[in-house]
């Protein structure tokens, strides 16, 4: 342990501690904005400067280890001096039109002009003049915007192993660009959009088509359906001044109404259906010799990066649409017909936590209704700012029930929100298919949780299968690799591509440390353990769905609607 | 020689992207993206990461340019030597501007730092080879020896 002195205050922290974790110890706040509480430390922004007594310079406090007797001061004139003039040198740089950018009052940057009232900058203003990225139908990229902090690097690269990002050039002309200097579009970018909750201000964000939603809404030939994915209820209060998993699933529903949506459904429905038709296709694979280990394919960001990464491994993703996808084909046909609607006039929407899902729903082959399947998503952010914009007081909005024949969902559903969900659902169900017993207690413990690869084994009437579980591509990346090997152990794995799983999705509310994802995984399991159904295949609309509309799990019409086959990427400098 | 051919040359040497790129840009004056991504396979290193030491040092280019690179240099002593004059006599010569490369694809014209050779001032480089007490009049003779 080092003794040291900050701001007068002495402690005793453990060697090798910077003076930013000794300071955070004792409550004294250091402004960063390079630094990421979650990544290795960087030491470029220089916005932590602090003093240290016998030191003629001023020291980083994110890179800078103490010492034992160590006289720090954080706020003395020489440092706000140094401190007000680095931020004048970015704001420099930096396009001055706060009130137009999607993260204004969500800033790092905005928040430190503001708290060091820079008012009179004395450097002029010059921007680099580069064009904005909008290739993609899911991230956009602000170029000007950027402050070279290299956070959205790290979690592309490191956290995700995607390597879309890098920097190009040198000096003050470096800048932070897709690979080759060239377009998200023709990088490996699977639009997981964890760069999005990376990035300290506006310079990169999800591609917003709130204006589709409301042109929709007053158009009188469209009915507008919603789908709310598992992950969306526990974090959307965030985004409305409400504590994380706060908001009440009925208020929620309200709120939708409020907002013009015709019919609330939920993805939950199908994370269900989900269940029973994957939970089938692992049976059938163990049973006459599929490939294995069947992965999952819910999580778009997965499939784009196993279609760019892995290629060769196609045949392990399992052929299930996902959620999304498999709500969007039923709902202009089995539905449309039950609610006696012309699918013509149906405008699905879904509201998702994710990027990427605006890229999905736009894949040219996910048109099994007929129609595209699903015309319009929107991330849980865009539908905080509708809500905002509304001006919705949720404290005073009575609750709603969801709409019928596709609203109903079980606990197995909820938990597919949060890494492992997937996986304990599917074995909630397997367990009592292959077992025929009653599953008494449904809670898989093992499978819970943010750290990055769990296993379990399950024991199905004498046989033993192995699973795994994966969330974020690094993580993925280890599992994939024994795969291609032949060395991999499992016969089912679970793969999320972002941290955490769907509650850390790329269209969450700006997620700025994993302590807020774990947050949002403990509400999870609270709203699952509230159900009083927790098993897919006891979701009494599902049973309905097979009884009336699709006969059995791997028939003919869930063939049809439910599943399909993905390609590769094919990138070319991969 | 390939590209492939010359980056396979270097696989072995650690830190060896470096000299392959050297040895790519003597052979066709630039990197082009595919011997970039080319060299990420060998080096086993992400596209991105290669991109990057290939844009950090001012010796590469990533854009195509003339194969004779003729760098004039942009510092002090030559610039009050009479460099610019310098400048304006091989833009004329060439009918090209500081940065551009000739329609024929034989020179390139690049600005460089010092060179060292501050005793002879004006200097020039062509691929590498220092020219020194360089005038408007003799410009054209230089050039003549790569055309």
């Amino acid at each position: 342990m080092n003794n040291v002195t900050i701001d007068g205050i002495k402690t005793s922290v453990p060697e090798g501690s910077t003076i930013l974790k000794a300071a955070e110890s004792i409550g004294v706040k250091i402004p960063t904005l390079c630094n990421h509480p979650d990544q290795a430390v960087k030491g470029n922004c220089r916005v932590c400067v602090c003093e240290v007594e016998g030191s003629r310079l001023l020291s980083a406090a994110c890179v800078m280890p103490v010492w034992e007797g160590m006289v720090v001061k954080t706020r003395t004139p020489k440092v706000i001096e140094a401190r007000k003039t680095i931020l004048e040198l970015i704001l420099s740089n930096h396009p001055q039109d706060c009130l137009n950018c999607i993260r204004n009052q969500n800033c790092e940057l905005q928040t430190l002009a503001e708290e060091y009232f820079i008012r009179d900058n004395p450097f002029s203003q010059k921007t680099r003049g580069l064009a904005k990225d909008y290739s993609t139908p899911a991230i956009f990229r602000d170029p000007d915007k950027c402050i070279n902090c290299g956070r959205c690097i790290e979690a592309c690269s490191v956290i995700q192993n995607v390597h879309a990002l890098g920097k190009v050039g040198r000096g003050n002309k470096v800048i932070v660009a897709p690979m080759l200097n060239g377009s998200l579009a023709d990088s490996p970018c699977v639009m997981c959009g964890q760069c999005i909750h990376a990035c300290p201000v506006g310079a990169i964000g999800e591609v917003e088509e709130i204006d589709k939603l409301l042109a929709a809404i007053a158009d009188p030939d469209k009915i507008v359906v919603t789908q709310i994915a598992p992950a969306v209820r526990v974090a959307i209060g965030e985004e409305v001044g409400m504590e994380t998993g706060t908001m009440p699933m009925d208020v929620f529903v309200s709120g939708l109404r409020q907002l013009g949506f015709d019919h609330v459904l939920h993805t939950n429905f199908t994370a269900d259906l989900t269940i029973l038709e994957e939970g089938n296709e692992l049976l059938k694979r163990l049973k006459e010799g599929g490939t294995l280990p069947m992965t999952t394919s819910c999580s778009p960001g997965w499939i784009n990066f196993i279609e760019t990464y892995y290629p060769d491994l196609l045949d392990n993703v399992s052929t299930c649409k996902s959620p999304q996808q498999m709500f969007g084909a039923l709902a202009k046909t089995y539905w449309a017909d039950k609610m006696n609607i012309d699918p013509a006039k149906i405008y699905s929407v879904s509201i998702m936590p994710c990027t990427a899902k605006k890229f999905e729903a736009s894949r040219p082959e996910m048109v099994d209704s007929g129609f595209r399947d699903v015309d319009l998503v929107l991330t849980t952010r865009e539908i905080g700012r509708l809500f905002r914009m509304s001006g919705i007081d949720f404290d005073k909005l009575a609750g709603a029930d969801f709409d019928s024949w596709m609203g109903a969902y079980t606990g197995a559903a909820v938990i597919f929100g949060a890494s492992g969900g997937v996986m304990e659902a599917a074995l909630r169900t397997v367990y009592e298919v292959v077992t025929g017993q009653t599953l008494e207690n449904v809670n898989f413990e093992v499978t819970r949780g943010i750290e990055g690869i769990k296993e379990a084994e399950v024991d199905l009437n004498g046989t033993v299968v192995k699973v795994a579980i994966a969330n974020g591509l690094a993580n993925a990346t280890k599992l994939m690799d024994e795969v291609r090997a032949g060395t991999s152990p499992y016969h089912f794995i679970e793969i999320m591509a972002c941290p955490g799983g769907c509650i850390g999705g790329g269209g969450q509310p700006i997620t700025k440390t994993n302590a807020k994802r774990v947050e949002r995984i403990n509400q999870i399991y609270v709203e699952d353990e509230a159900c009083e159904i927790r098993k897919s295949h006891e979701n009494p609309e599902v049973k309905t769905l097979y009884e009336e509309f699709l006969h059995e799990p791997l028939g003919h019409q869930s063939h049809h609607l439910l599943h399909t086959h993905y390609t590769a990427k094919n990138k070319k400098v991969l | 020689m390939s590209y492939k051919e010359i980056i396979a040359r270097y696989a072995e040497v650690p830190g060896g992207i470096i000299e392959a790129f050297h040895a790519v840009e003597k052979e066709l004056s630039f990197l082009p993206e595919e011997a970039i991504a080319e060299a990420a396979r060998v080096f086993k290193m992400p596209a991105a990461e290669a991109f990057g030491v290939a844009s950090f040092y001012s010796m590469f280019s990533t854009k195509a340019r003339g194969k004779n690179i003729i760098r004039l240099c942009e510092s002090a002593p030559c610039h009050v030597a009479g460099a610019a004059e310098v400048v304006a006599a091989i833009e004329k010569e060439l009918g090209i501007r500081m940065g551009e490369s000739t329609k024929d694809g034989l020179f390139a014209l690049e600005f460089t730092e010092c060179v060292g050779q501050c005793q002879a001032t004006p200097v020039i480089t062509i691929n590498s080879k220092p020219y020194l007490d360089v005038t408007p009049a003799i410009v054209p003779n230089i050039l003549a020896e790569y055309k």
